[in-house]
């Protein structure tokens, strides 16, 4: 994909559009084991030039879908596309698909030069111009000074860069990488998520990473398919998914959430009116839910939406909870307050330090008011 | 405690009681008090004492004073005979050194017997047979080891174990008797004979006892486990995803064998074939007992000169010359095995 500006980027999003043809397809695809079902009835399209996420807990599936794509297995049930094409019954070393294994999965007893020239050698390719890929894929990894190397010799990154570079030397269709940056340490990660992006950006090459980093997934994707118990919970980009949970589960697993129950009290134009005996007030909300009068919902509330304060509002009959600060969690950019409710329940809030004071104004058993926009609370039904 | 309580005055008897429950550093500590009580262990502690050797210096010099005591020594002992000559007496050669009027020592080298072992072709026909047989045997059991220590690596986790154990079993009974067990298997009359004959896939018994072939049977057979640990050690270690990441890269299975299993493994081949073949060299049980007048080895042939002959000194030079003749593949083992451990 040739985008360049952030402008570009945000407007290119194939899957609004019905005339772009998927690159990838999922059609029903379901794995079982015996009697366990690690992959149950997923459809799933992928377009060409996405870094896609699977995201999930562990044993959610997202490393059977993986090994599905790859061909390391086959699915019992339903079809894999590729640019149009069954891949059912094609063995991994037909497939126009290369994988980044979690364990990099790196030929001991050959240099780097050799473990990236490997696949390429498998489809006789003249010396010459092996030489020549490899050379630039060494060239775009960073690892020219370790060519002659053997894994052994490497650290942690460096095999990590190899096992891309494999990976990427034979410009497969799609690259899988199964939690590609799971063995690197927090301050490696983070670097080498935005390289990945660059080099995703450059090649055009259509990624699916499965990982179970909601922050990891949240930097590098296009969109995530958010996964549990073998099934697709949702898919969006990243902010729709943390704006616009679908459900407790997605609002849950992404980033932190407060949660409280109520009932739908009326329904207005474009807003709903909550009753919520939880958080002790009635709750506006933007009408995003088809519910009658007296369903039972829950209100999800992101800890950086709310704001606290000691002053109570103009008007503390909607939207405004009230409690006492229960716990202070410091962490240097953010201050985090747990504040129990009236009704015992407890809710998390983040409030930025904007300035250097080391007082804060705001301390344990303090009576506060936390109140938030219609547009903060998110309204989930069952 | 009450150890600490009580003197070293009380007579040893004393201690000689069986008291357990103590930490093992108390009671080595309490087993060395003990022994003190006698004397030579006494004076043994004490000359290590004056001679200022530390519990370091013993540990390592153990193994080197090993060595010399029973390996060097009786080797130089055997080099000593090798150059001497044949003679009718106890024992039955001459003695090397000799002393001339009480002054002079008189050293006689004969170097007849190794000039014998080049000039007779019996010798070098036997050396070159017996590296014939123990490279060809090595070969073979390579092949049947390979498969059985990668199908062993590839069993469920929960079997492993048990197949470990199938392949070291064979060493709980006696090497003699498995041998002999051979013979009742291969003979005229004996049990493959006799099964092949009752399914009718021959119809004339096969003749594999007291040839070649049965050398080689009775060699694969019985060096076979030192083949499999050494490559399923080695197989064992390897990751699974190897073989996968090389499927996904474009190699289908058995060219992904060739490329990425056998060259991790070839450590485990190497250190395999080692244990096979330096044995298999000087075997002298399994062609004598399975193989025929004909076979020729070298270990048949210093056992011949040594108890039939009693020429102890032609017999010490065939091993002289057949150690080395070993000494070339084991220094290239023990290379290997450093290179093993840098890498």
């Amino acid at each position: 994909m040739a985008v360049s500006g952030q402008e570009a980027r945000k407007k290119w999003e194939p899957w609004n559009d019905p005339q772009e043809k998927p690159h990838v397809q999922l059609v029903g695809v379901s794995k079982r084991f015996g009697e366990f079902t690690a992959v149950d009835n997923i459809s799933l399209d992928i377009y060409k030039g996405e870094f896609f996420s699977l995201l999930g807990p562990s044993g959610c599936g997202k490393t059977t879908l993986l090994r599905m794509l790859a061909g390391f297995e086959q699915p019992s049930q339903g079809q894999i596309l590729l640019e149009g094409s069954d891949m059912s019954g094609v063995p991994p070393y037909r497939r126009p698909v290369n994988m980044m294994f979690q364990s990099y999965a790196l030929f001991p007893h050959m240099s780097v030069e050799r473990n990236i020239a490997f696949g390429l050698k498998q489809d006789k390719i003249p010396s010459a111009e092996i030489a020549q890929r490899v050379e630039e894929v060494i060239e775009l990894v960073e690892l020219g000074a370790f060519a002659k190397r053997k894994p052994h010799q490497l650290s942690g990154g460096q095999r990590q860069r190899v096992a891309l570079a494999r990976a990427l030397v034979k410009k497969p269709k799609m690259l899988l990488l199964d939690e590609p940056l799971g063995a690197l340490d927090k301050k490696l990660r983070a670097q080498t998520q935005f390289e990945l992006m660059n080099i995703q950006e450059k090649l055009g090459i259509t990624f699916v990473i499965v990982t179970h980093d909601q922050e990891e997934a949240m930097t590098v994707s296009t969109r995530i398919a958010v996964m549990d118990h073998g099934r697709i919970v949702q898919v969006a980009t990243p902010t729709e998914i943390y704006e616009y949970p679908n459900s407790r589960y997605v609002a849950g697993f992404i980033g932190e959430v407060n949660i409280v129950e109520g009932r739908v009290a009326e329904v207005g134009e474009g807003h709903l009116s909550i009753a919520s005996e939880e958080s002790g007030c009635s709750i506006r909300a933007r009408h995003a839910l088809d519910a009658p009068v007296g369903a039972a919902v829950w209100i999800a509330l992101r800890p950086e939406k709310l704001v606290i304060s000691m002053e109570a509002p103009a008007d503390t009959s909607s939207n405004c909870m009230v409690g006492e600060v229960w716990d202070i969690g410091y962490l240097g950019n953010l201050s985090i307050y747990h504040v129990k409710l009236d009704s015992g329940a407890m809710i998390t809030t983040a409030k930025t330090n904007r300035t250097r004071d080391t007082e804060q104004p705001i301390t344990w058993e303090d009576r506060v008011y936390l109140t938030w926009t219609p547009d903060a609370g998110i309204v989930l039904g069952q | 405690m009450n150890q600490k309580s009580r003197d070293t005055d009380i007579p040893a008897v004393e201690y000689l009681d069986s008291r357990s429950a103590q930490g093992p550093a108390g009671s080595l500590e309490e087993l060395h008090k003990r022994l003190l009580l006698l004397p030579p262990y006494r004076w043994v502690t004490q000359a290590i004492t004056r001679s200022g050797l530390s519990a370091r210096g013993i540990l390592i010099a153990t193994p080197y004073l090993w060595l010399l005591l029973f390996f060097l020594a009786p080797f130089l002992i055997v080099l000593k005979i090798s150059f001497s000559e044949y003679a009718i007496a106890q024992p039955p050669y001459t003695a090397l050194f000799e002393w001339v009027d009480d002054v002079f020592i008189q050293i006689r080298l004969n170097l007849e017997n190794y000039q014998l072992l080049f000039e007779d072709d019996l010798y070098w026909r036997a050396y070159l047979n017996s590296v014939k047989i123990a490279g060809i045997s090595t070969f073979l059991t390579l092949l049947v080891g390979y498969p059985l220590a990668y199908g062993m690596t590839r069993a469920p986790r929960h079997w492993r174990l048990a197949l470990l154990m199938l392949v070291i079993l064979p060493f709980w009974t006696s090497f003699l008797i498995r041998v002999y067990a051979w013979i009742g298997i291969l003979k005229k009359e004996g049990l493959l004979n006799l099964l092949l004959l009752n399914l009718g896939v021959i119809d004339q018994p096969l003749v594999i006892m007291n040839t070649d072939m049965a050398v080689y049977i009775g060699i694969i057979y019985s060096y076979l486990p030192f083949m499999v640990l050494p490559l399923y050690a080695s197989l064992e270690k390897m990751d699974d995803s190897l073989l996968e990441a090389a499927a996904d890269l474009g190699c289908r299975p058995i060219k992904a064998f060739w490329q990425i299993t056998f060259p991790i493994s070839i450590y485990g081949v190497v250190a395999g074939c080692f244990l096979v073949f330096i044995p298999a060299l000087g075997e002298f049980v399994i062609p004598d007992l399975l193989g025929g007048s004909g076979t020729l080895m070298i270990g048949k042939t210093l056992w011949a000169e040594f108890f039939s002959n009693r020429d102890w000194p032609l017999s010490s030079a065939v091993a002289v010359v057949l150690l080395l003749i070993l000494v070339v593949p084991i220094v290239a083992f023990q290379k290997m095995q450093e290179k093993d451990k840098a890498a």
